[in-house]
């Protein structure tokens, strides 16, 4: 917008940002779903708007702009009607094909990486995994996921952009998303019908089913391995005004889509499971944290919450127990993947960035609005439905010592079936390969880039808590992956997700980047390699969070088992190696010079 | 603080020492005099966790000294070679980071941060610097605000908001993007309540937030930590209130 245009428009600017704040704020009191709906109403969220919030909603200023420039999917500069954000996950993102379909889309609408198109029609951007990892090259188009991208559907789409062709009228099946279920074992074979679990949970009474809980020996499923039913006890006995449970559908990790399909086929399973708990801990207030990613999966969400509540199967008097209320509501992320860390969750929750909090005290204890509060992942409050409805034993009855039951896995990358696979925990890593069809494999991600990488010797390991741990995410590389390429990625992505919080993340995640990229492009030196692993050390053991904790492991894991993958690269001189031509790549900018002269080669 | 005064005890480098019920590692260990470097702690603020200075190992496993509660019984090691030179690479990597410019800045000598690189040896920044861009306010007719000094440790957020009483100062972004930012209107100093006898105003560890009009009437030579170890003035008791200058 002209500067003229924004003066002379104001007051009308201004009512029709009191108004749309208003209704927004009414239908959904949070400060994410405000702002959501500023960006798409007018693209990008102006100092106006921030100040405009502050005031309907009487919060800081600065609290809303601190929120505005935390999260990826909020701008202070105007995106374009149509606002394209392609994956950049190894499995589904923009190279994940072999080609770059970015540069590619770039091309065909003269635009650049991050930039929004003069006449305001188009914007283009990365953005972290967006979850679409069985379906190859993946990007959002306002928030729709569009998948399964190759060359032709790029001119397609840059050509109904260019258009301006409503998204309505976009091929529909483009915006289908298969579920890709493989194998099914305990809790996929079927969505629970609706209140089965909760007429068990009512037989058995709240501390009959706490005691179920506990007795299946189930633990989280988000990646940490807690006990479930000792959480829930310790917020049970916790003192507080109000109870809370909420369901982390962060799901950010780079590889992991079960998630979205355990929202999309098993919703009902998993309000179950949430109002089991609710009953356990004596909450009466739910929320489920969606990752801005899923958006596409909130109007299915809410119809199933709404035909919950026709059914009396949430709301007041559930199942005509006069004493039990418990209502679930949706609150909606806008990309940052530290708030799948459960403080960071509550945090944004809260309207808040969302950085983690100190720790003790545990959400258990001090939660939302400080309040006890349990925070379980999907998929555990999916098993706990089944486990009150068939019994601990039933469940017991599978996996492996201390990992017990079935774990779900998000498989991708080179295989020939990648989707949701559900195993009994302690199967080998070997049996996963076969049965998705992973030929010639060089090296498997287990959990994400948070997680380990292994190579061919440890095919034997098992997949359960005590050896190789996982939220689910399992991504293959075969022998045809440069692995370092796959390391620099996830080296940009906690780069990138960083709160900036604490100093070792925060200065230590761009300095593990910068380092990988330097021997990516040929510039280092042993030297160098010294350094990250110094660097990467520190990051580990000093970081205030799981993400600072995790984000060196592809590179300590890659220096110790793919060594090669790194010395290849590196120039062969002890002393550190500074590249004199890219120093002065600067300079060339400032003085507009690109000749030869310019270079030193 | 809590009315147990039941006394128990820790070990810090094998020394014992004394807590009460609610006291974390770092209140314990200034309390007996013990020194755990610290950079984005305050006695009195609520602790903060952030710059991670304080780290400090117990049975291996690393634990941030000023939030940590005290406990019966830990066995802790602080002031280690090891220790040091991740306090160490630490203070590189806020070095970097930022834009610091000792010989001009007007901090020098009474700066918190300078003070930890002396202390723990450090002789240049060792990292590739960042050189981030970063806004100057000097909007305000008597306080300055310099973010190419910033190290994000938000006393500034927390003296404002726990003793002045107001909320003038706030982080914003994320990652290395994270920056300081004041609540006004229009984003400016100028136009939020501070005052200059504000708390907020004088706690600054670095030169990010400064007093104009008073930058070198303390000769070089003079300054705290000309005259005192970070040690010492780490272990001082600080009292939070306001203060109000000579000259106003
Ligand atoms: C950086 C980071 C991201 C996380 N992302 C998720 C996530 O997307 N989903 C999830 O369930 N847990 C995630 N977690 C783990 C949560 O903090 C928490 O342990 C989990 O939600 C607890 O649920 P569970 O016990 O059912 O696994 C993440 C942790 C960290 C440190
Ligand atoms: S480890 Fe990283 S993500 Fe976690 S608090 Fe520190 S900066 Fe934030
Ligand atoms: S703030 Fe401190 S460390 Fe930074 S330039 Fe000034 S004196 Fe040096
Ligand atoms: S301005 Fe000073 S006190 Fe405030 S956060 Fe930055 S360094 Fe800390
Ligand atoms: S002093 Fe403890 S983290 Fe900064």
């Amino acid at each position: 917008m002209s500067m003229s245009s924004a003066v002379s428009n104001f007051s009308n600017m201004t009512d029709l940002l009191r108004s749309v704040i208003t209704r927004i704020y009414a239908e959904s009191p949070y400060l994410l779903h405000v702002l959501y709906a500023l960006q798409r109403k007018f693209l990008h969220i102006s100092d106006e708007a921030v100040r405009e919030v502050a005031a309907h909603l009487d919060l800081p200023t600065s609290q809303v702009d601190a929120v505005v420039e935390f999260y990826a999917f909020f701008h202070k500069i105007p995106r374009g009607r149509y606002d394209i954000l392609f994956s950049n996950c190894t499995s589904c993102g923009y190279m994940a094909g072999g080609v770059d379909l970015m540069a590619m889309f770039g091309r065909r609408l003269g635009i650049a990486v991050g930039k929004t198109r003069g006449d305001g029609l188009v914007s283009m951007d990365q953005t972290s995994c967006i979850g679409m990892c069985d379906h190859g090259a993946a990007l959002l188009v306002n928030g729709m996921p569009i998948t399964s991208l190759d060359g032709p559907m790029i001119d397609s789409i840059a050509a109904l952009v260019e258009a301006a062709t409503p998204l309505e009228d976009w091929p529909a099946e483009w915006f289908y998303v298969e579920g890709n279920i493989r194998v099914s074992g305990l809790l996929l074979k079927d969505d629970l019908s609706e209140g089965i679990s909760l007429r068990a949970m009512l037989a058995l009474g709240a501390v009959g089913s706490l005691s179920e809980i506990i007795q299946s020996g189930l633990r989280g499923r988000g990646g940490a391995g807690f006990s479930t039913g000792m959480k829930w006890q310790l917020c049970r006995d916790a003192q507080g005004a109000a109870h809370y449970v909420v369901c982390n559908a962060d799901e950010g990790e780079p590889g992991t889509f079960k998630d979205r399909v355990l929202l999309h086929s098993y919703a009902d399973s998993l309000f179950e499971g949430m109002t089991v708990c609710a009953f356990a801990i004596g909450a009466k207030q739910g929320y489920l944290y969606l990752r801005a990613e899923y958006r596409y999966l909130l109007s299915h969400l809410q119809s199933v919450l709404t035909r919950r509540r026709e059914l009396g199967l949430l709301g007041v008097g559930i199942l005509g127990q006069p004493g039990f209320s418990f209502d679930i509501d949706i609150v909606v992320g806008a990309g940052a993947y530290i708030c799948g860390e459960e403080s960071a969750l509550i945090e944004s929750l809260e309207g808040k960035r969302g950085i983690p909090r100190v720790r003790p005290p545990f959400p258990v204890t001090h939660g939302y609005l400080g309040q006890p509060t349990v925070v379980n992942n999907v998929e555990t409050f999916i098993a706990a439905a089944h486990i009150v409805l068939r019994g601990s034993a039933w469940f017991r009855a599978v996996g492996t010592g201390k990992s017990v039951g079935s774990k779900i896995l998000s498989i991708s990358g080179d295989c020939a079936a990648p989707g949701i696979y559900e195993y009994p925990f302690g199967v080998t890593i070997r049996q996963v390969l076969d049965d998705c069809g992973a030929k010639d494999v060089l090296a498997v991600q287990i959990g994400g880039p948070s997680g380990t990488l292994i190579n061919r010797a440890e095919f034997d390991r098992r997949l359960d808590f005590d050896d190789l741990s996982t939220g689910g995410s399992l991504m293959i590389f075969n022998q045809a992956r440069d692995l370092l390429a796959v390391i620099v990625n996830f080296a940009h992505f906690f780069a990138h997700e960083s709160c900036g919080f604490c100093t070792p993340c925060r200065v230590g995640t761009t300095l593990l980047k910068n380092g990988l990229d330097k021997i990516a492009g040929g510039h280092g030196t042993q030297y160098d390699l010294d350094e990250m692993q110094r660097i990467a050390a520190l990051v580990k053991y000093r970081s205030h969070c799981g993400l600072g904790q995790t984000a060196a492991n592809p590179i300590l894991d890659g220096l110790q088992r793919f060594p090669q993958a790194f010395e290849q690269r590196l120039v062969h001189s002890d002393e550190p190696h500074f590249d004199l031509d890219a120093a002065l790549e600067e300079a060339r900018q400032v003085s507009h010079r690109d000749d030869t002269a310019a270079h030193i080669k | 603080m809590s009315a147990d005064t039941k006394q128990n005890t820790i070990t810090i480098d094998g020394q014992e020492i004394p807590f009460l019920a609610g006291q974390t590692i770092m209140d314990a260990a200034l309390a007996a005099g013990v020194y755990i470097p610290h950079l984005c702690h305050r006695q009195g603020l609520t602790p903060h966790g952030s710059c991670k200075l304080c780290v400090v190992d117990i049975a291996s496993k690393s634990v941030t000294a000023c939030t940590m509660p005290a406990m019966a019984g830990q066995q802790i090691s602080n002031n280690t070679p090891a220790l040091n030179e991740a306090r160490k690479t630490i203070t590189q990597m806020l070095f970097i980071e930022g834009n610091h410019i000792c010989p001009s800045c007007e901090k020098c000598g009474d700066c918190t941060l300078q003070a930890m690189a002396y202390h723990l040896g450090m002789l240049d920044g060792h990292f590739p610097q960042f050189f981030q861009r970063r806004e100057v306010d000097a909007s305000h007719p008597t306080v300055m605000l310099d973010r190419d000094r910033c190290i994000l440790c938000e006393l500034c957020v927390r003296a404002s908001r726990e003793v002045d009483g107001k909320n003038v100062f706030d982080i914003a972004g994320r990652g290395t993007n994270a920056h300081l930012i004041v609540n006004s209107t229009s984003g400016k100093l100028v136009d939020s309540d501070l005052e200059t006898s504000d708390m907020a105003a004088h706690i600054c560890p670095v030169g990010a937030i400064l007093i104009k009009k008073s930058g070198y009437k303390v000769p070089i030579g003079q300054r705290t930590f000309d005259l005192h170890k970070v040690s010492e003035i780490g272990l001082e008791k600080t009292i939070l209130t306001k203060v109000r200058q000579p000259d106003e």
